[in-house]
């Protein structure tokens, strides 16, 4: 185990699937002599070259739709947007074309494209740069979505993601970038996709945090069972496509309650879904509503006061757990 | 008709039967649509033959040729069985694509003709991506991308046009000038209405060509494409043409007249390239009469095909969504009419 920041990890895992595969490359604007904007690619255009470290103009649509061009004909391209926020402005080649070519050419190729960019509040830098979008690209057949919570999984997934045959939305967190983990030496070390990660083992009830806010829901688990005597099980779910279901669901099986924590907005958010996908499931292993805990119903405001209450905290997700509870444990709070 | 000479009779011939093919293809492809054997939208190319065929004959095998919705002739020029464009076209099995994409997205890998796309400029980006990777595998494949004058007022056109010329790449961009975007004429949507200087401001060159004359088209794509390749210059040409069909199949027409169409047809690449063939004594009129049955009965096997082919099962509904990974094991794809897990789940 070597202990590294989660940037350094994504680092790590870009130079080696660099150094193992000829045909993986990067592009993204200012990803080489600036080293990209949270200098997650510092360095690689010294050691590959810029045949294979690409900056590109400021096009993201046109660049992403490159990458997809490039992936139908034998390359693995890899993507840097500079933050989510811009990936809208490149929605047409990623919905239209990255994740519907191979289904719609029934078969004939494939995308192997991958799409990293961060997300996420509390920079203080307002609407336009603070979204969080999982569930936006979680919405679409034909993407996968990844959203590594700790340095170890940064890397470990974006090297399966970089392997996978299928686009892969790579969401990354703009507050985890300086975050140190540990990460395992094997240079063969990889996450799959599709298994969630238990963080915490609990009986109580099940905490489901998406992107950083897996994180949240651990040190909120923390509290409640120091304050409150409730023990939490917290899963990180670590790709929302594929999704680890089964594990939501044995887990919700054990502790017959839920609450799902994220950062983007309520309406046809990833808790929206899940919600939906554990009462469909597991009805009979409930015995309280799925609880939900987002971001406000409002785009991101700048100044810090507002903005702090526009995503979750620690407090918000004790709240909601605490009222699945009814009144035996909120008494016994005292 | 431009002053070229004739190409190699064999050539001049294999030409005129594509064209006709196309045609021919076309025509009944409308008409099954009027007896709805085809579904959704359907974009004839008849009128832009010249275009069509010009075009791919300047490309070898290996390069890569992508276009619009407006495509069955491009795939069956390319070399695609007609049999498998109209099952496409009827939503069949056997269908170019499986059923899956219809008219607007035809494909065909193994004659790199990498489709057939229904988002206007949204093919741009994928052409300099084929480029991208000939450049990067340095080998000299070229890649030749179709698209309409409307497509042109796209950001993807400016964008892709500025990278391809930045990064070298071996595209030629082809804006089929037939006038029209829809129902829009092209002094009402284009402030430049001379569109092969339309991309010099992203430093790639303009050539036109006369897209009624097959020979004219092909030898300025030659001539764009060797740039291309060899020079690793990007170019774009302006093929000007007409569509003598609607936009689709529902279209009244009603922003242009007929003496505008008249006049146009008078142009038909197949009557005057053919004429050409007979006043030259490549063909005499026997064997004309000949080609057109060959490309008659060609579309009746089509047709005949397409209707023998099954529909697609329901339960391959889910098939390509994913390249489905035996290692993993969670679920893909949800399908809640049944609140059942689909595909991916039971590889866990
Ligand atoms: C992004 C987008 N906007 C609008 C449409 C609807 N549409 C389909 S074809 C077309 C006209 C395109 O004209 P042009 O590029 O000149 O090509 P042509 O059809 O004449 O070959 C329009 C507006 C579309 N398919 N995609």
């Amino acid at each position: 185990m070597a202990e590294m920041r989660y940037r350094e990890a994504l680092n790590q895992a870009l130079a080696e699937e660099l150094e193992r595969d000829p045909n993986v490359f990067l592009m993204g604007q200012d990803i080489s002599v600036f080293g990209g904007a949270f200098k997650v690619t510092e360095g690689l255009m010294d050691r590959f070259g810029e045949k294979r470290i690409r900056d590109t103009p400021i096009s993201e649509n046109t660049i992403v739709g490159l990458g997809v061009g490039s992936a139908m004909t034998g390359l693995r391209p890899v993507i840097e947007l500079m933050t989510i926020n811009f990936s809208l402005l490149a929605l047409d080649q990623i919905i239209n074309h990255a994740a519907h070519v191979r289904y719609m050419f029934g078969g004939q190729v494939s995308v192997p494209l991958v799409v990293r960019m961060p997300q996420g509040a509390g920079h203080q830098l307002g609407p336009t740069h603070s979204h969080s979008f999982e569930a936006l690209y979680l919405h679409v057949p034909g993407l996968l979505v990844a959203v590594p919570t700790t340095a170890a999984d940064a890397k470990g997934l974006l090297k399966t993601a970089i392997r996978d045959d299928n686009p892969v939305i790579f969401i990354e967190h703009e507050t985890l970038y300086g975050q140190r983990g540990e990460v395992p030496d094997d240079p063969d070390f990889t996450v799959p996709f599709g298994l969630a990660a238990i963080r915490r083992e609990g009986s109580d009830v099940t905490l489901i945090g998406i992107s950083r806010m897996a994180q949240t829901a651990e040190r909120a688990a923390e509290q409640l069972a120091a304050d409150h005597g409730i023990e939490a099980e917290v899963i990180d779910p670590r790709t929302l496509r594929p999704l680890d279901l089964d594990t939501i669901l044995e887990s919700v099986a054990k502790t017959n309650r839920c609450v799902i924590v994220e950062e983007g907005w309520p309406h046809g958010g990833v808790g929206a879904n899940l919600a939906a996908l554990i009462q469909e499931q597991g009805f009979d292993d409930l015995d309280a509503p799925v609880g939900r805990v987002t971001g406000v119903d409002a785009p991101m405001p700048y100044a810090k006061s507002l903005e702090q209450i526009s995503f979750p905290h620690e407090e918000q997700v004790i709240e909601a757990t605490l009222a699945l509870f009814g009144d035996r444990k909120r008494a016994s709070r005292g | 008709m431009t002053d070229h000479q004739l190409p190699p009779s064999e050539m001049s011939l294999e030409w005129l039967r594509s064209m006709t093919l196309i045609r021919r293809f076309e025509e009944r492809a409308g008409e099954q649509y009027t007896r709805a054997k085809v579904g959704g939208f359907l974009h004839l190319a008849i009128g832009e033959e010249a275009t069509i065929v010009g075009a791919v004959a300047a490309l070898r095998p290996t390069d890569y040729m992508i276009a619009t919705y407006r495509s069955h002739g491009q795939a069956l020029a390319r070399g695609s069985e007609p049999g498998r464009v109209m099952a496409e076209l009827f939503g069949r099995v056997d269908g170019l694509c499986r059923g899956r994409g219809g008219s607007m997205h035809m494909f065909d890998l193994e004659r790199r003709f990498m489709g057939g796309f229904g988002i206007v400029g949204g093919n741009l980006p994928l052409a300099a991506g084929f480029g991208l990777t000939s450049d990067y595998l340095g080998n000299d494949e070229a890649t030749l991308c179709q698209f309409g004058d409307g497509a042109s007022n796209q950001g993807t056109f400016g964008e892709t046009l500025n990278l391809a010329a930045l990064w070298s790449l071996p595209v030629v961009f082809m804006v089929t000038n037939n006038q029209f975007g829809m129902g829009t004429s092209l002094e009402r949507h284009s402030a430049q209405t001379n569109l092969q200087i339309k991309g010099e401001g992203f430093g790639v060159p303009g050539m036109q060509c006369d897209g009624m004359d097959v020979i004219d088209t092909w030898a300025v794509t030659s001539e764009a494409i060797r740039i291309a390749r060899e020079e690793r210059q990007p170019v774009l040409v302006e093929a000007l043409n007409y569509r003598f069909r609607g936009h689709s199949i529902a279209d009244p027409e009603d922003y242009r007249t007929e003496e505008e169409v008249l006049e146009w047809s008078k142009r038909d690449p197949l009557v005057t390239f053919g004429d050409r063939l007979v006043a030259e004594g490549v063909l005499n009129d026997e064997q004309r009469e000949a080609i057109d049955l060959e490309a008659i009965e060609a579309v009746d096997a089509a047709v005949a095909f397409a209707d023998a082919s099954p529909e697609p099962e329901p339960s391959s509904l889910y098939d390509d969504v994913y390249v489905l990974s035996d290692q993993v094991r969670g679920w893909y794809s949800a399908d809640h009419r049944g609140a059942s897990l689909q595909k991916g789940e039971e590889l866990s």
